[in-house]
């Protein structure tokens, strides 16, 4: 449908000989005008839709495919209204504010497209809930064994207990930036600290180390889920906001047209 | 010649203590014959401190013995003291060999050697010297014991108590109540319900299992014993398990020989069958009498209330109303008739079918767990898809049922003896048809959990419910117009069958042309093709297989194997072979199903040469769902993990459609194959949560869906029965602000389940609702279906019923 209506418009605008030239101004520009607004507002009424469970026949894939493809459609539809007329204004604000949310829009498929295989492959049978009760036992198991370690010693896992974050902020999430991990800092300062030790507190401190090891897999393993899930919302962040700066910039765009006509 | 007493007592039990002591308080010369030094050895004998309970409540006690539950010591002690005082007779270490004699002057042979002389005998023998023995092999080796006598006597064992009866629960319990013993506890039910023990039993059994005491295993019994070790034979297949000792608790036998050599008739062959006996507890020859366990009444106030009875009877009273007659009277009341309590029992007992094996006291108490109605001509009985699921039993009249919901007038007739009702009992499914009076009726109504134990403990009751179940169910799955009339050669050759999961009822190029019908449970069809087992098809309770074989004399195209523990039924091809001759119509109809199967067969064959990953592919995946409980399911919920992209938006909508409780959890489930079975309802065939549901809540829709209805009081055992977890235990929360309300304002927590800090913000109700067990109802009543599918943004979330899923046409979009 999305398909037809691009090309009928197409077409429509090359054979038909507007004057003095395309521009928003016509009765074509107009029309055009309209349809799209119109479809912006539906577009973004995505967002109401998805969290109304109402009763009644719907599908949000049927939802979701038509959101994308009339989204598609809209560049081509803004683009024809505007007869290529840009400017340092807030109608080019507007067109290029839209044009922002179809291009994050699209990397929304390609994240949807590609990304939950990984997502699916990452975490197997476990769920996140699983994710976070393994490294909160093995935080109780690091707790029991430094039980016998004397204060210095202790701050080393109470460095990785107290310290570590799982996840952190968007881009710390999307990059996997742990670098200054304080379970990654407290594996090095054992290492340090173990070289010293000898007899039983060797013992306890090569189990530690142990336990360091597995809580930074364990880490590692819910951090690449996070990553993805990161990834995989993170357009929205983009596409959304942009959507409501649209939406002001086009209200803004409208009332100035027909202010100043 | 030695002294001719008024009546012996044989056996010093609750019924022969309490027959003793009315003679004894009559002043009528007695003498009770006990073959132990103590009295009452069953009771005796019960382990050290047990809880004696007094069932049912609702029975008034009337003896000359006091009794209440209580621990064993007590009531022992008690019933010492009341026999002391009322000056009974009692001769110990006396134990009957034989009987013999006439009315007015019998003998007892005692093993001792002495004779005992009486005009009467009362036989209060019981059954628990008589214990039934476990069958499988290994069964004889010496720490397979039939009693426990002191649950402490045991540490750090592994124990398996076989039988759910309340001798069974109560070792159980037993063995369980000190965790400082270390007893691993395993307690083994061969059936799914728990029907037959006390309701106090089961409720303080499950309350130790959910304590983690007692490992509750239902549906399972033991298939082999060595030292050390039990198999298991259960529904997800055998286990072997470490087991140092094994009490098995399977009820007892009369011991018939002697009882017989008496001259007292059995009511039938078979080993659970019980004596024949006159409303007066008389047998067949004068002047013996018999009450208690033997007479088919294992409780001890039934006895006791027996043992006063008889003597009254003995000693000439001919009015004498039993304890339990108000009830019954008032149960009686106001139907047609004007008969008595005893009239009305004769008569539905000779008129239902299913009851012709109860003797009176038993039909007393059958009948004090259901209702006797009339309905007059015309009157309908039920609705279809009404809920229910009691059984009927007409004794007059006739009824009818509604085949046709457009043609009132078109009925199929059961008459007078016949039952029905009778799906209810196997599936819980709605009534699937309206019943209709069509003369002045009077019905029985057997509520589910009475009629399982009807069929359990009177086995021509249940081969009656059986043979007509499966009469029906010919008919149905056939149609084609016939009538039972036309199975009167195929029904006697039927046999019932329960498959073990994995086992093949048909198999790959054999030669064999019986029938198969599965009654319960699923099967898969497959198929060898170069060396490899491909799925076929998956073939659902209340379908056939095997029709080829007989239709056109083939040898088996394709192997059938039980996914599940299920029962089908074997109907030889002769028989029906004839019966196709007879009805043309029946061999088209199978001939149209024959020829789908075929092309499925064929549609193989032509692939044969392209396999490979696809087709493995596909039986893997098949393999993998079967795994998975889809045996089971009639409607699953699956997620193509390839599209799901976590937005956990089929949750949310789940909990806004349903009180704002999430009745599925995405993530958790198994995944594979890129498919995940997300934890979510499976609406089962045979569902396992509808197997102890106290208020009878859960019931079966209109569309298939099993659903929990308001009437749930929160006991939770539904949730410990689903194999599947998708049972949860919650309150509803309070109702959330409007949607707009929370994108505009921010009010309220958003779509989904309410967080936990926004439910502490609510105020709290001034009644604090209970929590109750939700779970998937498939969204009926919504129109648009199932919220979980409609709110999925991609497409991942599908519903599919396993038959349409998991057929070989996958293939055809697998590769094409």
């Amino acid at each position: 449908m999305a398909t037809l209506l691009c090309v009928t418009l197409t077409a429509a605008y090359f054979l038909i000989d507007v004057r003095p030239r395309h521009s928003g101004g016509t009765w074509m520009g107009y029309s055009l005008g309209a349809l799209g607004a119109a479809l912006i507002v539906w577009l973004a009424l995505l967002g109401v839709r998805k969290r109304a469970v109402t009763a009644g026949h719907y599908s949000l894939k049927a939802w979701v495919s038509a959101h994308v493809y009339l989204g598609l459609s809209l560049t081509v539809i803004a683009t024809l209204h505007t007869g290529f007329q840009f400017g340092m204004n807030v109608h080019t604000l507007a067109y290029v504010l839209m044009m922002l949310v179809i291009v994050s829009g699209l990397f929304g498929v390609w994240a949807y497209a590609s990304l939950p295989n990984l997502l699916s492959a990452n975490r197997g049978e476990t769920t996140r809930r699983q994710m976070l009760d393994a490294l909160a036992t093995l935080d109780g198991q690091l707790h029991e064994a430094a039980q016998p370690l004397d204060r210095d010693m202790a701050a080393i896992v109470r460095l990785s207990l107290e310290k570590t974050d799982i996840a952190g902020g968007y881009w710390q999430r999307v990059f996997g930036l742990y670098g200054g991990c304080a379970n990654d800092r407290a594996i090095e300062r054992l290492a340090r600290a173990r070289q010293g030790a000898r007899g039983p507190e060797a013992e306890t401190l090569a189990q530690i180390d142990a336990l360091l090891r597995k809580k930074a897999e364990a880490l590692a393993f819910a951090r690449r889920q996070v990553r993805i899930t990161a990834l995989l919302e993170g357009w929205t962040f983009v596409h959304v906001p942009m959507t409501f700066a649209l939406l002001a910039a086009l209200t803004a765009h409208i009332v100035s047209v027909f202010f100043y006509w | 010649m030695s002294e001719l007493f008024r009546i012996a007592i044989v056996g010093s039990g609750p019924s022969g203590l309490s027959a003793a002591a009315h003679a004894a308080a009559r002043g009528i010369s007695h003498v009770l014959l006990e073959k132990t030094d103590h009295l009452s050895d069953t009771i005796f004998r019960y382990q050290r401190g047990k809880h004696v309970m007094a069932t049912p409540a609702q029975l008034v006690l009337r003896a000359d013995c006091e009794f209440q539950a209580g621990k064993r010591e007590t009531v022992l002690a008690q019933w010492n003291a009341d026999a002391k005082a009322a000056g009974v007779n009692v001769r110990y270490n006396a134990e009957a060999k034989a009987i013999s004699g006439a009315k007015g002057d019998f003998s007892v042979q005692l093993t001792s050697g002495e004779v005992v002389r009486a005009e009467t005998i009362i036989l209060a023998i019981g059954t628990q010297g008589n214990p039934n023995l476990m069958r499988c092999e290994g069964a004889e080796l010496p720490h397979v014991q039939y009693s426990l006598d002191d649950p402490a006597a045991f540490v750090d064992e592994h124990i398996f108590v076989v039988g759910a009866g309340d001798a069974g629960i109560e070792n159980a319990l037993g063995l369980a109540a000190d965790a400082a013993q270390g007893n691993t506890i395993y307690l083994l039910n061969r059936s799914a319900d728990f029907s037959r023990p006390k309701e106090a039993n089961v409720k303080n059994l499950f309350q130790a299992r959910d304590n983690g005491r007692i490992n509750v295993m239902t549906d399972t019994s033991p298939s082999k014993v060595e030292p050390g070790w039990i198999t298991l034979e259960t529904p997800q297949g055998s286990n072997r398990l470490r087991c140092d000792r094994i009490i098995a608790r399977m009820g007892s036998a009369p011991p018939r020989k002697f009882v017989e050599a008496a001259g007292i008739a059995f009511t039938s062959e078979s080993a659970e069958a019980f004596p024949r006996l006159s409303p007066t507890f008389e047998g067949a020859t004068p002047g013996i009498y018999v009450i208690g366990a033997l007479a088919g009444y294992p409780l001890i106030k039934h006895c006791m209330n027996q043992g006063y009875d008889v003597v009254e009877y003995i000693s000439g009273a001919t009015d004498l109303k039993p304890a339990d007659e108000p009830i019954l009277e008032a149960k009686l009341q106001g139907l047609p008739g004007r008969l008595s309590v005893s009239e009305w029992l004769e008569f539905l007992r000779s008129r239902v079918e299913i009851l012709y094996g109860l003797s009176p006291l038993q039909m007393r108490e059958f009948l004090l767990d259901s209702e006797v109605r009339a309905f007059r001509k015309g009157e309908v009985i039920f609705e279809k898809n009404a809920t229910g699921s009691s059984l009927f039993g007409i004794a007059q009249g006739g009824v009818g049922v509604r085949i046709d919901p457009k043609d009132p007038s078109k009925m199929v007739p059961i008459g007078q003896g016949s039952i029905f009702g009778e799906v209810g009992l196997i599936s819980g499914r709605r009534r699937g048809a309206t019943i209709v009076a069509t003369e002045d009726t009077v019905v029985v109504e057997i509520p589910r959990t009475a009629a399982l134990k009807l069929m359990a403990s009177v086995p021509e009751a249940r081969e009656k419910v059986n043979r007509i179940t499966t009469e029906r169910q010919i008919l149905q799955i056939f149609r084609a117009g016939l009538s039972p009339a036309d199975l009167k050669e195929v029904i006697p050759a039927v046999e019932v069958m329960e498959v073990k999961p994995g086992k093949a009822i048909i198999k790959e190029g054999e030669a064999g042309d019986d029938i198969f019908i599965i009654r319960s449970g699923s099967m898969i069809v497959e198929k060898t093709v170069g060396g490899k087992e491909v799925f076929l098809s998956y073939v659902p309770a209340g379908s056939y297989v095997g029709e080829m074989a007989v239709i056109d004399g083939s040898l088996r195209t394709a192997t059938v194997k039980a996914t599940i523990r299920s029962t089908v039924l074997r109907l030889p091809g002769a028989p029906f072979r004839k019966l196709l001759d007879a009805k043309p119509e029946l061999r088209a109809r199978m001939l149209a199903d024959m020829t789908s199967r075929r092309d499925i067969n064929a549609f193989i064959e032509t692939r044969k040469d392209e396999f490979g990953d696809v087709v493995d592919m596909y039986s893997s995946v098949a393999g993998f769902l079967v795994d998975q409980g889809i045996g089971d399911a009639t409607d699953v919920l699956l997620i193509d993990e390839t599209l799901c992209i976590g937005c956990d938006n089929c949750e949310k909508a789940c909990a806004d459609s349903h009180d704002g409780l999430s009745r599925l959890n995405r993530e958790a489930g198994k995944t594979y194959a890129k498919l995940h079975v997300p934890t979510s309802c499976r609406h089962c065939e045979n569902p396992y949560c509808m197997t102890d549901c106290p208020p009878n809540a859960i019931q079966r829709g209109p569309d298939g869906e099993v659903f929990i209805s308001d009437a749930c009081i929160g006991c939770g055992n539904c949730q410990r029965n689903c194999p599947y977890d998708v049972i949860r235990m919650d309150k509803v929360p309070p109702p959330k602000p409007k949607l707009w309300e929370w994108m505009l304002f921010g009010k309220g927590p958003g779509p989904g389940e309410p967080d936990k800090a926004w439910l502490k913000t609510q105020p709290k109700p001034a009644v604090e609702a209970p929590k109750v067990a939700i779970k998937c109802d498939m969204c009926t009543g919504r129109a648009g279906g199932p919220a979980c599918v409609r709110a999925c943004p991609t497409g991942a979330a599908i519903r599919v019923s396993p038959e349409e899923f998991l057929t070989v046409t996958l293939l055809e979009r697998g590769s094409g």
